[in-house]
């Protein structure tokens, strides 16, 4: 097993609630084995804070195996932290060195409200995601595997947008906190596929306009797919942006048609 | 389609108010996705006077040439040229002021969507209170706002210096070409340009306004094609070299007119 433990000090962000201001907080920790992920040096973190009768930090996590989402803090200035395509979750100490300063800061926008400490509303998110995120079709039983058939490279492409578990790295990443890659790859997972092609354009419509009203601007930098935990393409965000034009332009009777 | 609810906690962040609908096809430019695709269509025009601005100026190399017996400056030739463009059938100098207002208005919806957009942007962002790392974005991409603006104050002090002549106290006669100190005279392009490069304070105008539009045309020429969604791997890559090749381009013929001009080599 690990035989190296890190020291570290650690500056996180303190906030009581949403109205209340925050404030960097320094705490030391020792004995974090390397082989421990960071939200597990967290953990370490607040038993010691219990222990000493203090009130621990609050940080979001849910699965801790970098598929649900929840999870996200801004570390030493990188969403999720320097590991590319690795949620916080999946970041193990042993990325780090003895000694190190480590600042933590919750997922910044003015649509991401800080609920406490490290924690962050990103109903803004699913707002987008109700908005037009689904196939409204009667489905009956299920259909055989196969019944439609879809070519391979979109399959593989419809995947790689669904692949998305929706942290909000991307808003966070973005100096513009547009939330383009997020509704670009919800949108490309069904309006990729034959399922999603009745609603597509209204879909479209929908979506974009619902990240509009709480997001900024794509002005095409390209941090978010960089701090992406799975590494979602920019290309979705082309796609959306033909998509969202053509919905207002297009003659939907013509919608079935190629 | 319908929504189903979701509830909200106190913190929950409030959605921007919607504004009235406009008319088809104006309701496109009332959203964010809209503006950015105008922005995209106006960069494009942009880019096409800036070339065609370049190969007009390029003329200079030229130098005399013959008409109607007399030796006379190519690139006056070419600015008397534009003033005849669609003659007889149109009036002298009609299509040049159609060809002005097209481009005046590209300018403004270009800098009014960059101006409301930037303004949302702002809106929307929070900024941390520690530093962070840029990874994929670079320094044309995040100086668009300060190039931008940065042309325009220049485009309005390259009318006033060469199109209406209001700078011409500032002529230098140092140059062999040049015209005496506030003899600017409507129509004689190679004269004016000698004389108003023959100041230094000028070229190095010049050129600082080139860099400029060479970091916007890097980014902006890189960006378009997202915004319009032009987007196939195929040919994703020559995006990144046709924005490199484009500004590169402008950049090295805008500035040897300058250079050359300075020099007195044309
Ligand atoms: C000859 C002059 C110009 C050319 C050739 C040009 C070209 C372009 C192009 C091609 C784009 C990319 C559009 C897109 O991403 O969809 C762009 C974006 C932009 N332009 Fe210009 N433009 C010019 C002048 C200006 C001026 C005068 C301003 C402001 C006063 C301006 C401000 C901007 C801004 C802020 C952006 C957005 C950058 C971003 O989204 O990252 N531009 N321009
Ligand atoms: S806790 Fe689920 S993705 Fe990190």
């Amino acid at each position: 097993m690990s035989a190296n433990t890190l020291s570290l000090t650690l500056q996180i962000w303190r906030q009581e609630g949403p109205n209340t201001t925050g404030a960097f907080e320094t705490h030391n920790v020792s004995g974090i084995p390397d082989d421990a992920s960071f939200l597990e040096m967290l953990d370490v973190l607040n038993e010691n804070l219990i222990e000493a009768g203090k009130i621990p930090i609050e940080f979001p996590h849910d699965c801790r195996e970098g598929i649900c989402g929840t999870c996200g803090v801004m570390i030493n200035g990188r969403a999720h932290g320097q590991e590319k395509g690795t949620a916080v979750c999946q970041l193990h100490m042993r990325k780090f060195n003895d000694g190190d300063t480590i600042a933590i800061e919750p997922w910044r926008a003015t649509a991401f409200p800080v609920i406490k400490d490290l924690v962050v509303d990103r109903s803004a998110l699913d707002h987008i995601v109700a908005s037009g995120g689904f196939v409204s079709a009667p489905t009956g039983t299920a259909a055989d595997a196969n019944d439609t058939p879809i070519p391979k490279e979109v399959a593989d492409s419809a995947m790689d947008a669904a692949a998305c578990i929706g942290c909000g790295a991307c808003v966070a990443a973005c100096p513009n906190s547009a939330g383009q890659l997020f509704t670009s790859a919800k949108l490309w997972h069904l309006n990729s596929l034959p399922q999603g092609q009745p609603e597509r354009f209204r879909r479209t419509e929908a979506m974009v306009d619902t990240m509009e009203s709480f997001f900024g601007s794509c002005t095409n930098h390209g941090e978010c797919s960089e701090a992406c935990p799975k590494e979602i393409s920019l290309d979705f965000i082309a796609y959306m942006n033909r998509d969202y034009v053509k919905s207002k332009v297009f003659n939907r009777k013509l919608a079935s048609q190629k | 389609m319908a929504t189903p609810t979701i509830s909200t906690r106190p913190s929950s962040p409030t959605p921007r108010p919607k504004k009235k609908e406009l008319p088809y096809p104006l309701n496109i430019y009332q959203t964010a996705v809209g503006k950015k695709w105008v922005m995209a269509v106006t960069g494009i025009g942009l880019l096409g006077f800036v070339f065609a601005h370049m190969l007009g100026n390029l003329k200079i190399f030229i130098g005399e040439v013959e008409e109607d017996g007399v030796l006379v400056q190519d690139i006056d030739v070419y600015a008397e040229f534009l003033r005849e463009i669609g003659e007889p059938l149109f009036p002298h100098g009609s299509v040049l002021w159609l060809m002005r207002l097209g481009l005046i208005a590209m300018f403004a919806l270009h800098i009014h969507a960059a101006y409301t957009l930037n303004k949302l942007n702002n809106s929307s962002n929070v900024r941390y209170q520690q530093k962070t790392d840029w990874l994929a974005s670079n320094f044309a991409s995040r100086t668009m706002r300060y190039t931008g603006p940065i042309m325009l104050a220049y485009i309005i002090w390259h009318l006033a210096d060469l199109t209406w002549g209001f700078t011409d106290a500032l002529y230098s006669n140092d140059g062999a070409a040049g015209p005496a100190t506030g003899e600017w005279h409507h129509g004689d392009v190679y004269a004016n340009l000698h004389g108003s490069l023959g100041n230094p304070i000028s070229a190095i105008i010049y050129i600082v306004a080139n860099m400029a539009l060479a970091l916007h045309i890097f980014h902006g020429a890189w960006s378009m094609f997202q915004s319009l969604g032009i987007n196939n791997p195929r040919y994703n890559a020559a995006r990144r070299y046709f924005a490199a090749g484009f500004a590169g381009l402008i950049f090295v013929g805008n500035v040897s007119i300058v250079i050359a001009t300075m020099a007195d080599w044309v």
